[in-house]
């Protein structure tokens, strides 16, 4: 193997765990019931703690973090998307974890230099899974209301999950096989929750590539502006 | 001990209210002698109306300041400037969330539930600390916050692990313990600042100047001016006055400040030999009474984005109170439900 698949993989996953939890940490004070503002805190933590020891592994995590540019991100653009209402979060959660918790059991089987940190995330993921997977029963199968919003928050990120199958390189997978069981995965859970599986494409139809490409969403751009802006205006200094 | 056998004689009798003025007296003399022999009241316990009500109204305080005051530190987590600081900062907004929580159970235990209580902070009913109506400017603010607003708070709360009603008291020791932590963390941010480049040093100073006035208005008006201080000093659900909390406050902070190579803002701060005491410059009370009406810089901004947060999560709530009901057969929890 050489140096750089390891560091490529590294900021792949790194990125992924570091922006999600950016994400969720966006829900701070802002939740819908308090043992939420627990638990999506809890999820944010799992996914820093993740994202800390990848990008370590690719170089010092603080420049990743704060100094590199959109184009150098190599996360998927499913989970810089928006949080959108709770659905969109809770869809989001449960296309993303369903993924970690498969990549992850496969690589802490293995003896790759991701090993060490699959089998201590892939305990975590499985609580993340469960927690989607519960909330989307109780929208999918609440209200009317919830239903819908639900619905719409699965199709509307349906577009950005093909791209969680595409490999990476350094990540030794089956690719195609995760991608059966995650649908399989998902048809289960969706049934479940009286939901219906989208039927959109699962990818965009941009032929220059997507998110492990460096290619992002508008939104994303604006996010690191956020993230970024503080340790950016004190070049050099320590915190 | 006697006092105990008496009071759980009064207990197991009084599964409801006492019918008789015999059964009263009897009662309130077995809760006074319980409290007075440092005792804890228990929830199934008698206890004077008054008494419930006043935890009740100290307690709902106390977990409202633990939700409100998520919004001023939660206000940097998406901007807090490395990995380490963030996974600090969203721990502690964590616990706090976490506070809220058994401080709402702990007011449970008092026969008054969190939606009730909700709702009484969302229509100004009840009040949260007038801290978290202040800003975070700066970065540092979220330092300054954890050293000053967590240390005040500590000052003030470590006496109530002994306070007389038991699940208020076992709340605080859990409570205390990770607000520690957290008036650690802010200390060594600060400290971070301080000994960091001029601008970053600027910044600490900047939020210690106007944190510190705030933080000594914690600990509540003067003595002679506090509405419920003497009953629950007799009940010992307070067990020190205002005035002596903020006095060791303000004897602990000062060497803190000159270790940290900050200055507090106060020209009148200086060792009082004689008293084995700082004394400290005359407090702003106009401000302190204007922002408790509700005119401080945040007020409006914080019970807004609470009763935002509330009423977009109300079709959440909803759901699930839903898919239990559909379940289980029960109602299945109204804003408590847990996936």
């Amino acid at each position: 193997m050489t140096a750089t698949a390891p560091a490529t993989a590294a900021l792949a996953l790194g990125d992924d765990a570091l922006v999600l939890s950016h994400r969720l940490g966006e829900w701070a004070g802002h939740a819908p019931v308090l043992e939420e503002e627990v638990a999506l805190a809890n999820i944010a933590l799992d996914l820093l703690g993740q994202a800390r020891v990848l990008l370590s592994m690719a170089g010092d995590e603080d420049e990743l973090a704060y100094l590199r540019e959109e184009r150098a991100f190599r996360n998927l653009q499913l989970v810089e998307q928006p949080n959108g209402d709770f659905a969109h979060t809770i869809a989001r959660q449960l296309y993303f974890s369903t993924y970690q918790q498969l990549l992850y059991t496969e690589l802490a089987a293995g003896d790759g230099p991701f090993a060490p940190l699959a089998a201590k995330a892939v305990k975590e993921v499985a609580y993340h899974r469960d927690h989607a997977e519960q909330w989307t029963l109780r929208l999918g199968d609440g209200t009317e209301l919830s239903q819908e919003r639900m619905q719409q928050a699965c199709d509307a990120l349906w577009r950005f999950t093909g791209e969680m199958f595409q490999p990476v390189e350094g990540l030794d997978a089956d690719w195609a096989d995760m991608e059966t069981r995650w649908l399989e995965s998902m048809t289960d859970v969706l049934g479940r929750a009286t939901l219906t599986v989208p039927e959109g494409p699962r990818s965009g139809a941009w032929s220059a590539g997507a998110g492990r490409q460096g290619l992002h969403t508008e939104p994303f751009g604006r996010m690191l502006a956020e993230m970024q802006h503080l340790h950016r205006s004190h070049p050099g200094a320590s915190w | 001990m006697a006092t105990a056998a008496a009071h759980r004689t009064a207990r197991t009798k009084a599964d409801g209210a006492p019918d008789t003025a015999v059964d009263t007296a009897a009662y309130q003399h077995a809760f006074d002698t319980a409290v007075a022999a440092d005792e804890r009241i228990e929830p199934r316990d008698w206890m004077p109306d008054a008494y419930r009500a006043t935890l009740v109204r100290q307690i709902a305080q106390h977990a409202h300041s633990e939700i409100i005051g998520m919004q001023p530190e939660a206000n940097w987590i998406t901007r807090a400037p490395s990995l380490r600081r963030k996974a600090i900062l969203m721990a502690k907004v964590q616990d706090e969330a976490g506070h809220g929580l058994y401080l709402y159970s702990a007011a449970e235990t008092l026969g008054t539930g969190r939606d009730e209580l909700l709702d009484k902070l969302h229509s100004g009913r009840q009040k949260y600390s007038s801290i978290f109506n202040y800003p975070t400017l700066t970065w540092a603010d979220v330092g300054a916050i954890g050293w000053l607003v967590d240390g005040a708070a500590i000052t003030n709360q470590v006496p109530l692990c002994r306070c007389s009603y038991g699940p208020y008291a076992r709340a605080m020791v859990r409570i205390c313990k990770e607000e520690s932590f957290h008036q650690r963390q802010g200390y060594e941010l600060l400290l971070a600042l301080s000994n960091g480049t001029p601008e970053q040093h600027a910044m600490a100073q900047d939020a210690v100047n106007r944190w510190w006035w705030p933080s000594l208005m914690m600990f509540g008006p003067p003595d002679d001016e506090s509405q419920h201080s003497a009953q629950s000093m007799e009940w010992k659900i307070k067990r020190h006055s205002n005035d002596e909390l903020r006095q060791r406050f303000v004897d602990i902070c000062v060497p803190q400040a000159e270790s940290l190579g900050l200055t507090l803002p106060d020209p009148d701060l200086q060792w009082n030999e004689e008293q084995g005491h700082h004394d400290f410059g005359a407090i702003d009370w106009t401000e302190f009474w204007e922002v408790l009406k509700g005119n401080g810089p945040c007020n409006e901004q914080r019970i807004t984005q609470r009763r935002r947060a509330h009423d977009e999560g109300a079709w959440v709530r909803e759901a699930a109170a839903a898919y239990a009901a559909k379940h289980t057969g029960t109602t299945g929890g109204t804003g408590e439900t847990r996936a």
